[in-house]
């Protein structure tokens, strides 16, 4: 094992284990009542895909992402004092808190916006790799989506546009069997995602393992490629180790599922594969836990400590700059005054 | 057909005046592109973009697939990415496919994002009757827009304003839809390239005492019609072309029922929680005082559009009508 990538699967571990970490606590947060809302969508056990995708792009690259894109974002570089104010609708979060847990972007780090649109965002990124097409940019757009935006049929304008006008476009499915409830045996007929993908004149890459050093070579190699202008589809493979969203208590699966699935702990085979390997030892992976552990109750803090907005923020943001937005309050006092 | 290059016309046709308006505006900005169905090889289905194709090629008159959500949406991700798209839908109607992208993503994404990027893009697009379209070819849906905040709304009834407004509505930050009336494309006027219209003000067409006929698009032109018959029996009628319905400008239009008294919208949408609803709704909360008669919105009917001719024509407001309800309001 040479040190390069020894460097990478400890690299790889520290952001899975960072977002875990940020979702466990999101998931305090919550309980704890300083989060806006429940409709908080954790990506626990999903954590190697967004780690190997994020590590493989380059300044300039953009992305999209969908409802549980927290982690994307955050091995992406997020911020996550920002990150944890913007799920606790706070003025110090990326959105000034208007945006939320499903809506968080940072244009500085091209991500140009989580969606709570199943497939919303998908377009988004056909745009961006046009833009770079015409402006001669050496970047990629990648839209980060689940198996469930697999049956929404605007992917498939996207693919074909992509494919036809040869754009840098990355699809990257993030399959963790669910769209909510519905398990993926329950939505589609066919489960091989490539084969569709192939069909539209894709690149392929299907990950279907917990080695997130592999993946991430391998994701590298096809991300490298979409450079070039050929669009490329990434399925990467995982288990939704919790409910879809805060509330829910995944009654329409048993136990017996949930405690054999969250074996496929990719944060686990990760740090197995960096003590055989002796890269690091028990104490010195400790040692990154702590770390994270305390970066992420900072935080968490930071969240809880944040101040609420002006209620004049209700009125930002919609139009330019010089249409200004009547309140209805404001109206209805105008109206009775008979002004 | 060369694309002329004076600054002052005569007589110019509506659609030439937007051809020209998005001439100007890809000369003078690089940026700029247009994409969207059959608006490259084939020109426009109305001929808008004629020409464009071999002043600007390929990489910036565009060709798109049938693919009305991802045409809305590749213009969004194009706009957050340094360029200025002009996405055509080819007919109104389409909305129903990409109203995701037009109400959920470009309208929203300011106001999500905290005010971190804006999304300059306008989408080009075509609607009403005249022409028998049909129930799926032929609506008119500027109420589904106006509804939604984060969007501007133009509909401009005569070729100057056309040449004015997109060029406005390619320079504004905020998600534009423009809608042009099928029947106008051929509408023939002058056009000062010199002599700019100011965004977001209505237009007052022909002043009068009597009676306010509110209207937009082509609607305008009926009521200029209907003002020219009320003039021959001594009724002086003011008209107010709104030009943008969003920003909607309220001042203008309360100023003018305050001086009249009596107002008359017209609108070529539904009676229904249409344009014309909420006009009619903004001008009792105004001028509930001076008003002598409730205000009437004359409006296509509540029913999809007929495609027999005949039935199109009364589904929509006629000039006769409107000169008969005119005269009813008043007396």
């Amino acid at each position: 094992m040479n040190s390069k990538s020894n460097t990478n699967l400890q690299e790889l571990y520290t952001t899975m284990k960072r977002i875990r970490v940020f979702e466990e606590r999101v998931a305090e947060l919550f309980v704890r009542g300083e989060t806006a809302g429940s409709m908080l969508h954790l990506s626990i056990g999903e954590e190697l895909g967004p780690a190997c995708v994020t590590k493989a792009m380059i300044d300039g690259d953009t992305f999209t992402t969908h409802h549980r894109g927290h982690g994307i974002f955050l091995a992406r570089g997020g911020d996550p004092d920002k990150m944890m104010a913007e799920i606790a609708g706070k003025k110090d979060g990326y959105c000034k808190g208007k945006g939320g847990s499903m809506h968080i972007a940072d244009m500085s780090l091209g991500h140009l916006g989580a969606n709570a649109i199943v497939g919303g965002g998908i377009p988004t990124v056909v745009g961006a790799a046009l833009s770079y097409k015409y402006l001669n940019k050496k970047n990629v757009s990648i839209a980060f989506f689940g198996d469930g935006a697999m049956q929404q049929g605007i992917l498939y304008e996207s693919m074909n546009m992509a494919a036809l006008w040869k754009l840098p476009v990355v699809f990257c499915c993030i399959n963790n069997q669910y769209g909510m409830g519905t398990k993926i045996d329950d939505a589609v007929a066919v489960k091989d995602f490539s084969l569709r993908a192939k069909s539209f004149g894709l690149e392929c890459l299907h990950v279907n393992h917990l080695d997130a050093e592999k993946a991430y070579t391998d994701i590298k190699e096809i991300v490298d490629n979409t450079r070039n202008n050929k669009p490329s589809f990434i399925e990467v493979e995982c288990y939704r180790f919790y409910g879809h969203a805060r509330k829910d208590k995944s009654p329409y699966r048993n136990e017996d599922e949930e405690i054999e699935n969250r074996k496929l702990d990719p944060i686990a085979f990760a740090k197995e594969n960096i003590l055989t390997q002796n890269i690091l030892n028990e104490e010195e992976i400790k040692s990154i836990d702590m770390t994270v552990d305390k970066e992420m109750d900072v935080s968490m803090n930071y969240a809880i400590n944040s101040p609420l907005n002006e209620e004049a923020e209700i009125f930002t943001d919609v139009y330019d700059k010089s249409y200004t937005i009547e309140s209805v309050d404001s109206r209805i006092n105008n109206i009775l005054k008979n002004k | 057909m060369k694309i002329p290059e004076q600054d002052f016309f005569e007589k110019i046709t509506f659609r030439d005046a937007l051809r020209l308006a998005m001439y100007d505006e890809m000369k003078d900005d690089k940026n700029v592109i247009i994409l969207g169905e059959d608006v490259a090889k084939y020109g426009g289905a109305y001929g808008a973009t004629k020409n464009l194709l071999e002043q600007f090629g390929s990489d910036r008159v565009i060709d798109t697939p049938i693919s009305e959500p991802t045409i809305v949406g590749t213009a969004i991700g194009a706009a957050m990415t340094g360029l200025k798209p002009i996405a055509e839908l080819m007919y109104v109607d389409f909305f129903g496919m990409s109203m995701d992208q037009i109400g959920n993503q470009s309208a929203k994404i300011r106001y999500m994002f905290g005010g971190q990027i804006s999304v300059p893009m306008v989408i080009r697009t075509q609607g009403g009757t005249g022409r028998s379209g049909g129930a799926q070819h032929s609506q008119s849906l500027e109420s589904w827009i106006m509804y939604i905040p984060g969007l501007y709304l133009v509909m401009p009834s005569n070729p100057n304003d056309a040449y004015h407004l997109l060029r406005d509505s390619l320079q504004t930050n905020t998600p534009t839809v423009f809608i042009e009336h099928k029947l106008l494309y051929n509408f023939e006027g002058p056009l000062d390239k010199k002599n700019k219209v100011q965004f977001g003000k209505a237009n007052i067409l022909n002043e009068g005492n009597s009676i306010s006929i509110i209207a937009y698009s082509r609607m305008t032109n009926f009521a200029v019609e209907a003002a020219k018959k009320l003039k021959e029996e001594n009724i002086s009628a003011e008209i107010i072309d709104l030009r943008t319905l969003n920003p909607l400008d309220k001042n203008t239009i309360i100023n003018s029922v305050k001086k009249t008294r009596h107002a008359l919208v017209l609108s070529e949408g539904h009676y229904t929680t249409g344009v014309a609803s909420e006009i009619t709704s903004i001008i009792f909360e105004n001028c509930f005082k001076v008003l002598k008669k409730p205000v009437i919105r004359y409006t296509a009917e509540d029913t999809p559009v007929p495609v027999a001719p005949n039935l199109e024509k009364n589904y929509v407001p006629t000039v006769d009508r409107i000169v008969d309800y005119a005269k009813k309001i008043i007396t």
